[in-house]
């Protein structure tokens, strides 16, 4: 209450100090009136005229316009703010009136206050405000408030917000009656390299858009030389959003080329057991919240092994009472990965519920490296490509170079042999298959950074993953790696062609003519083992 | 394959196709279809014990389709060892060919009082696309039924078989075939009626779906269709031609090495299998009231599997039994427990697969030994 009255007093204080150093025509009660009451189309006039002089009333009348606590009393426009009402433009406090009505403001109105108070932020005193105020202006550049741009214009000393505005002008310009003005615009315009840009001229081409030839000729060489700018902007981000969903796939691949590719097991509950790693980052994150909540931002450091390890022992317990009796039979293991599958899913849904559960990225993860006007890179799809590329290296590691990959490998050419030479088979194969499963807990923890977390998780990946397994051929590593990075950046090239449902048709169907062209896949395996 | 299903199905073949004892059952099943069926739904009054209710009817009907599902995926599983994974959508593509014909048999009736269905006025379209051209004849739709499954599998197959893809490849393959099939017609401009299918279905041949009558006719027809194509079956497995078959399962490469080409046989059942889950699907569709690219995808597919696994791979009877035991189960938990229902199915395809591997018919078969010679101990 008490802040609150502080808060008014200064306001009358700044807005009595603006009223005598100032503005020649401060607002008035007339003018407070006209903007209130009457017809949209004066009161949109009055509004525009009080914007080529604008003070700390007019902010103030524009915010209790906007947010309905703004009344009218006779000739008086009051601002009413818990029960306390003051006078519109002296600031002066009043009693409210029993007969004060409501000021009713229609979608238009509304779009015009929102559109003037977006003009009085160029007059902040903080840059963010200002550079705000200039991008929420951009969607409703209109030759109204080019006054007000030209007056902020003179007054911006920051040089990259002075380039901004300019262009704002120009863009107020575009549509302007005065053929000269127009083609000037056109021309400051063509330098820029902002999509936003590109479309409005490109609005201005269309029907209904520029008439004058001379105009339609500078607009479309504008619109040709910024596409030229974007180009290569739009082809690194194709690329970009490919090698991320090539990461992704890759990753979630990985898991399956070690279950599946090593030890022969379709196990189809892969996706199930990245949802699993999933909802062990949704539980760690919970947990940082609730008990440390200064830490939060490494969560995600924590929730890594614990993704792993949930996986991994989910995996290792599967392996021990169920697809340890179907080695060999890799259609029976099909059918009961698939009920696991089944089970783990209600299970999810009986725990959690069978609505998504909201995983929050780091800050440090959340926003994007501007590499372009029009390339963004979010943190959390590079991190999750180095990510990946990590676990590969990790996993290459730990299969070519550590006594455990020796005896999988092993295991993998010659079971027999590789068990008389005194390998514990039974527990070589559990520890296999429970790496196989942590690295989906891993590829689930990475999941639940981009997408949603919810008990469908894996399903939507699981043929996805296969195909690359299938594509990469069966047995080694590079081949899933090549397989899930090619098809990512297939996927996402296709996509801008022909839509995101018909790209995946078609990845599809290469991938079945494909495999009818090379059954083995990509790499395939040669030697002994080839043929077992 | 394990040798345990190929000892069950050779000592079948016998001279006749069915003995005395089949010959009565088959009497027995028939007379219960055309008789038994009509007389408990229709004549009985509705207040009796004996009275057959509309709704069993409709899922006596539903699951004597996905019998003949289960039936085919038999044929190419548990007969020849190729696991499809992709049997639904051939299903569904009976389905959708049906599902057209009805489509148009609703005229003028639907929302917008169109001549087109509803969602292509929906979609603005002023003319039906050429794959709905023949959409207004019966005939045409039901050699559409038939013949767009077998062509899309013989096509498929060809190419498949070709590059001696078998095993776990060819299923995940025929996964993806399904699942590519299901984005396809989840697209509204693919002319199927995007995600909602096709639905609201007013009459078949002139005749109001709606009615009782209706009903009780295609759980009959329905029915019959299962027993021909269970006998039809039956003579395949006893003939030249199925012990090829048989022999594919069990050794592939010694039956190439004796010098059969075994694309054509493959192919040639693959193509069958195909064209009877066609059929399953138009059945289905006027049954249930509904069609839509949910019958695509993968799980819908997987599950045609595990009826045939439940029942008894390699047993005819087996997919039949499993299709009714798993549905059974299906509508009793959906409506008691819809929260277990998953766990049921999950732990059905692991205990199937780990403790059962030929089905409730071979520990039928495993019991009944076990009761007529007490002395020995276990199956043989």
């Amino acid at each position: 209450m008490l802040r609150h009255l502080l808060n008014s007093v200064l306001v009358a204080a700044v807005s009595a100090a603006s009223f005598v150093s100032g503005s020649a025509i401060a607002l008035t009660s007339d003018t407070a009136k006209r903007i209130a009451v009457g017809e949209n189309d004066d009161r949109i006039k009055a509004l525009s005229d009080a914007l080529t002089n604008p003070d700390e009333a007019l902010a103030r009348l524009i915010d209790a316009l906007l947010d309905d606590s703004a009344k009218v009393a006779g000739d008086a426009v009051l601002l009413v703010n818990n029960g306390k009402a003051i006078h519109a433009a002296t600031g002066a406090a009043t009693t409210l009136p029993a007969t004060a009505e409501d000021v009713v403001n229609n979608n238009r109105m509304r779009n015009e206050l929102e559109g003037a108070k977006a003009a009085l932020g160029l007059f902040s005193e903080s840059l963010t405000k200002r550079n705000n105020a200039i991008v929420q202006l951009k969607d409703s550049a209109d030759e109204g408030k080019l006054p007000l741009i030209d007056r902020a214009l003179a007054k911006e000393t920051d040089a990259g917000l002075k380039a901004k505005l300019e262009q704002l002008r120009a863009a107020m310009l575009v549509a302007s009656s005065d053929k000269q003005k127009r083609l000037d615009a056109v021309a400051a315009l063509a330098s820029s390299s902002q999509p936003s840009v590109r479309s409005l001229l490109q609005e201005r081409l269309n029907a209904g858009g520029e008439t004058d030839p001379d105009v339609r000729a500078a607009l479309s060489t504008a619109v040709k030389a910024i596409e030229g700018r974007l180009v290569w902007g739009e082809r690194l981000g194709v690329i970009f959003s490919g090698l991320s969903l090539g990461s992704i796939l890759f990753l979630v691949a990985l898991g399956l080329a070690i279950t599946y590719g090593l030890m022969g097991v379709i196990n189809m509950a892969h996706g199930e057991l990245m949802m699993i790693g999933a909802y062990a980052t949704y539980l760690v994150q919970n947990a940082f919240r609730q008990h440390l909540p200064n830490a939060f931002d490494f969560y995600i450091i924590a929730a890594i092994p614990m993704s792993f390890f949930a996986a991994a022992l989910v995996g290792a317990a599967l392996e021990r009472t169920v697809i340890r009796w179907l080695y060999g039979r890799p259609l029976e293991t099909l059918l009961a990965t698939w009920g696991i599958s089944l089970v783990l899913i209600q299970t999810m849904r009986t725990f959690f519920g069978a609505q998504n559960v909201p995983v929050e990225n780091p800050s440090w993860l959340s926003g994007g490296v501007q590499v372009m006007s029009n390339l963004i890179l979010p943190y959390n799809r590079i991190a999750i490509l180095f990510f990946s590329f990590f676990v590969l290296a990790t996993v290459w590691l730990l299969i070519s170079k550590t006594r455990l990959g020796l005896f999988v490998r092993g295991v993998t050419q010659n079971r027999s042999m590789a068990a008389c030479m005194g390998v514990n088979t039974a527990k070589i194969d559990t520890y296999a298959f429970a790496l196989g499963a942590g690295i989906a807990g891993l590829a689930g923890c990475a999941l639940s950074q981009v997408g949603n977390v919810g008990p469908d998780l894996g399903q939507g990946y699981i043929v996805d993953s296969f195909m690359v397994v299938v594509l990469g051929g069966v047995g080694q590593l590079a081949g899933t790696v090549y397989a899930g990075l090619g098809l990512g950046v297939l996927n996402k090239l296709l996509e801008g062609w022909t839509g995101a449902v018909l790209a995946k048709i078609i990845v599809l169907a290469f991938i079945v003519i494909f495999i009818q062209r090379r059954p083995q896949g990509i790499f395939a395996l040669k030697g002994r083992s080839a043929e077992a | 394959m394990n040798t345990s299903i190929m000892s069950s199905t050779v000592n079948q073949s016998t001279a006749t196709l069915l003995g005395t004892r089949a010959r009565m059952a088959l009497a027995a099943v028939i007379a219960i279809l055309v008789l038994v069926i009509p007389i408990f739904n229709l004549v009985v009054p509705a207040d009796s014990v004996f009275h057959l209710s509309d709704y069993a009817v409709s899922l006596l009907g539903k699951i004597m389709c996905y019998a003949i599902c289960a039936l085919a995926m038999d044929l190419i599983w548990g007969y020849t060892g190729i696991l499809s994974l992709g049997h639904g959508l051939f299903f569904a593509l009976g389905g959708y060919a049906m599902g057209m014909y009805l489509m148009r048999q609703i005229g003028r009736e639907g929302v917008y009082k169109s001549d087109l269905p509803d969602f292509m006025v929906f979609l603005d379209w002023k003319e039906v696309p050429w794959h709905w051209l023949g959409s207004q004849s019966f005939v045409v739709q039901m050699f559409l039924v038939v013949a767009v499954p077998g062509v899309l599998a013989f096509v498929f197959g060809y190419f498949a078989f070709r590059s001696r893809i078998k095993g776990v490849y060819f299923s995940i393959i025929t996964q993806a075939l399904t699942y590519a099939s299901m984005l396809l017609f989840f697209r509204n401009e693919t002319g199927f009626g995007g995600n909602n299918g096709f639905t609201d279905f007013k009459r078949l041949l002139g005749i109001p779906t709606a009615t009782s009558s209706m009903r009780v006719t295609l759980c009959v027809l329905t029915g019959l269709i299962l027993v021909v194509f269970y006998v039809m079956s039956k003579a395949i497995i006893a003939s030249k031609y199925g012990r090829v078959l048989q022999a594919i399962r069990d050794a592939e490469s010694r039956v190439l090495f004796t010098g059969y080409n075994t694309l054509w046989y493959k192919l040639s059942i693959w193509t069958l299998s195909a064209m009877m889950c066609g059929v399953a699907g138009a059945l289905y569709v006027p049954q249930v009231g509904i069609i839509n690219p949910g019958e695509m995808s993968p799980a819908a597919s997987i599950e045609i599997a595990i009826w045939t696994a439940v029942g008894g791979r390699a047993t005819l009877i087996g997919p039949i039994v499993g299709a009714f035991f798993v549905n059974g189960a299906k509508s009793w938990f959906t409506v008691t427990f819809p929260e277990y229902w998953l766990y049921f199915l999950g732990a059905m395809f692991i205990a199937v697969t780990l403790f059962l591997p030929q089905g409730i018919v071979g520990l039928v078969r495993k019991l009944s030994a076990k009761y007529a010679n007490p002395t020995k101990r276990g199956a043989p």
